[in-house]
């Protein structure tokens, strides 16, 4: 009589819990408290941009966007731009992508596609990590102690007292920092390939080299490249490593008159150190508009980057 | 005779075959190159910081405080100040970034989660040097000064931004090892009766653990190493006395060195400051090294695993 009672009341409990519906307090307060973090972070976001954009406006209402961006640096409020700091930015990028994709590609297709999984790879392969850790001000010492001086005694060191700090050093000194990036993201790509790709080409006597060039570069190309442009942008946004190799952080001129070896091998700036040095300048409008008017255009640049290699990503990647 | 031609017809063409070896010796030497610009750095700054440590008196290394223009280079303090705001980051990458990747990894619907996960990686798309703007004009007066007595620089609106800037790194390492566990694991746990958080709370965090520690390592590394954020919002430009306060100004190590570097042209003739730029380079390098290997191994152990 017993047994048959709790057998009965069993049926009824087991049968309760399959049919209703199961309520768990403590589980939506969990998982209202995780969608709470991340609306959290949405929050920031939307803050941050909301506050810049306030801050920026003045300045594209009663300029235009274009006087801002063609004018050159200034310490009068109403005239300063960002046309030398974008001169500076994209010729700093330019030596970057000159420079840290060959060397950086070339790592990559030897790590992937020539070496055995010998001691040497590995240890390559560690270094390689460790320096993709390595704080970007940490480059920046390198740059001071061997690129500027390097870049000086090769001749580049520039007009006047600039002995090396110019951006040809700045370009060098990033692309360095960038290295490990491209070679990460080249190797992801070119990992991806399958090897019945580079098994065909040998099949029908292709050199390593003939398989890499026709066949697994084409095929990961899309990777690579979706993968360096944001290396690009991590470099154009980059700024300590700047400060330590003497970009000019305060108002200067180049000197309408100077060739354009001097110009290249002369003071410069750079975008994201004009929105440094502008939000510590005293001066009236600078720290309330100037700066936030600045960010917006390192934003839309890095923004623009970043929506193109999403593009090119999806365009282009083949799923094999 | 048919041996003899077998074997030059094997050779095949001596002209590629060595244009193949040359263009392997190339892509060696770029693959060999990172080990140069790793003893490139190493040698910078040993070779800077011994000068340093051999020149410098030994008392003005944990006396007084941190004003290398008047030759005290007290390291604690900065170290200190390094800490801190690496702690406040903390507090504030820890609930944000794990929230974030564990409701995306595991509560989120593809659809929602394709909605969502933009969220973390635009925030991974902002330079420091635009948070640390935000974090001197806005998080400075809106947060940290509405609910305290600090000033406009303080280490706790550093940390906050440093925070911000860590969350979608350490979303992203802990959602990826949360993801790397298996189906099964889940479907053992739903078949015993336990509910998604349930699951999530007492099987998928518990196995995702060595990704999780190994993003929250990384978290740190990565807000020790950061500049801008505090160089802007942390104050303390000239230097300062050892202090506990998170409210106060403060200036890290990264800190110490960009006030330093600015002002090089005046640095050049007093002492030792130049120097000391690369000791102090020397101890960030070698911290953020440590951190990186323990990570790294922790996330090869999820690896391993499954």
């Amino acid at each position: 009589m017993a047994t048959r009672a709790a057998s009965v009341s069993a049926t009824d409990v087991v049968r309760q819990n399959l049919r209703g519906k199961k309520f768990s307090f403590g589980g939506i307060v969990f998982e209202a408290f995780l969608l709470l973090m991340l609306l959290t972070a949405l929050a920031i976001l939307v803050t941050l941009i909301a506050d810049i954009v306030a801050g920026a406006l003045p300045v594209f209402r009663e300029r235009g966007v274009v006087d801002f961006v063609t004018s050159p640096l200034s310490l009068a409020g109403d005239t300063a731009g960002v046309s030398t700091a974008i001169l500076g930015s994209v010729s700093l990028t330019a030596i970057v992508a000159l420079v840290s994709f060959p060397i950086g590609i070339g790592a990559a297709i030897y790590l992937e596609e020539y070496a055995s999984d010998n001691r040497v790879t590995r240890f390559i392969g560690t270094n390689i990590r460790n320096l993709a850790g390595v704080p970007s001000i940490v480059y920046g010492l390198l740059g001071l102690a061997v690129i500027v001086e390097l870049v000086d005694v090769i001749g580049l060191g520039g007009p006047g007292t600039t002995n090396g700090r110019n951006v040809v050093a700045a370009g060098l000194t990033m692309a360095i920092l960038v290295l490990p990036i491209v070679i990460i993201t080249a190797t992801e790509a070119l990992r991806a390939v399958p090897s019945s790709i580079r098994e065909a080409g040998f099949g029908v006597g292709a050199t390593r080299w003939e398989v890499i060039r026709h066949h697994v570069l084409p095929s990961a190309a899309p990777g690579i490249l979706t993968g360096t442009i944001l290396t690009l942008a991590r470099a154009f946004g980059e700024t300590a490593p700047l400060l330590l190799i003497g970009v000019a952080t305060g108002f200067f001129s180049a000197g309408a008159g100077a060739s354009f070896f001097d110009q290249l091998t002369g003071k410069y700036t750079a975008l994201p150190v004009v929105v440094f040095s502008w939000s510590r300048q005293p001066t009236e409008g600078f720290q309330d508009n100037l700066a936030p008017a600045a960010i917006i255009v390192l934003l839309v640049v890095l923004f623009t980057a970043n929506a193109a290699a999403v593009l090119l990503r999806n365009r282009y990647e083949r799923k094999w | 005779m048919t041996t003899g031609s077998l074997t030059t017809d094997l050779t095949g063409n001596r002209a590629r075959r060595r244009k193949e070896n040359v263009i392997r010796k190339v892509f060696f030497l770029a693959a060999a190159f990172s080990i140069i610009v790793s003893v490139a750095i190493v040698l910078s700054l040993v070779g800077e910081a011994w000068n340093f440590v051999s020149q410098v008196e030994v008392a003005s290394l944990w006396e007084l405080g941190w004003f290398p223009r008047r030759g005290l280079y007290d390291i604690p303090t900065i170290i200190i100040a390094t800490l801190l705001i690496a702690g406040v980051a903390m507090l504030v990458a820890v609930p944000l970034g794990l929230g974030a990747a564990i409701y995306l990894s595991e509560f989120a619907r593809p659809r929602l989660r394709r909605l969502l996960k933009p969220i973390i990686e635009v925030l991974a798309g902002i330079p420091s040097v635009v948070l640390g703007f935000f974090a001197l004009v806005w998080i400075s007066p809106q947060i940290v000064q509405r609910f305290s007595s600090a000033g406009v620089f303080s280490m706790a609106a550093a940390g906050i931004g440093v925070g911000i800037l860590t969350t979608p790194l350490v979303a992203s390492v802990s959602e990826d090892a949360m993801r790397a566990v298996p189906m099964s694991l889940r479907e053992a746990s739903y078949g015993l009766g336990a509910n998604k958080s349930t699951t999530v709370r007492r099987v998928v965090f518990p196995a995702a653990i060595s990704g999780i520690v190994a993003s929250l390592i990384l978290g740190v590394s990565r807000a020790i190493g950061e500049t801008m954020v505090v160089f802007m919002a942390g104050g303390a430009v000239g230097g300062s006395l050892r202090n506990f306060d998170v409210l106060e100004p403060g200036q890290t190590m990264t800190a110490a060195m960009a006030s330093l570097a600015i002002g090089t042209d005046q640095v050049a003739g007093e002492g030792l400051a130049f120097q000391s730029l690369f000791f102090v380079g020397l101890l960030l390098f070698l911290m953020t090294l440590a951190l990186n290997a323990v990570s790294d191994r922790f996330v090869r152990r999820v690896r391993e695993k499954y």
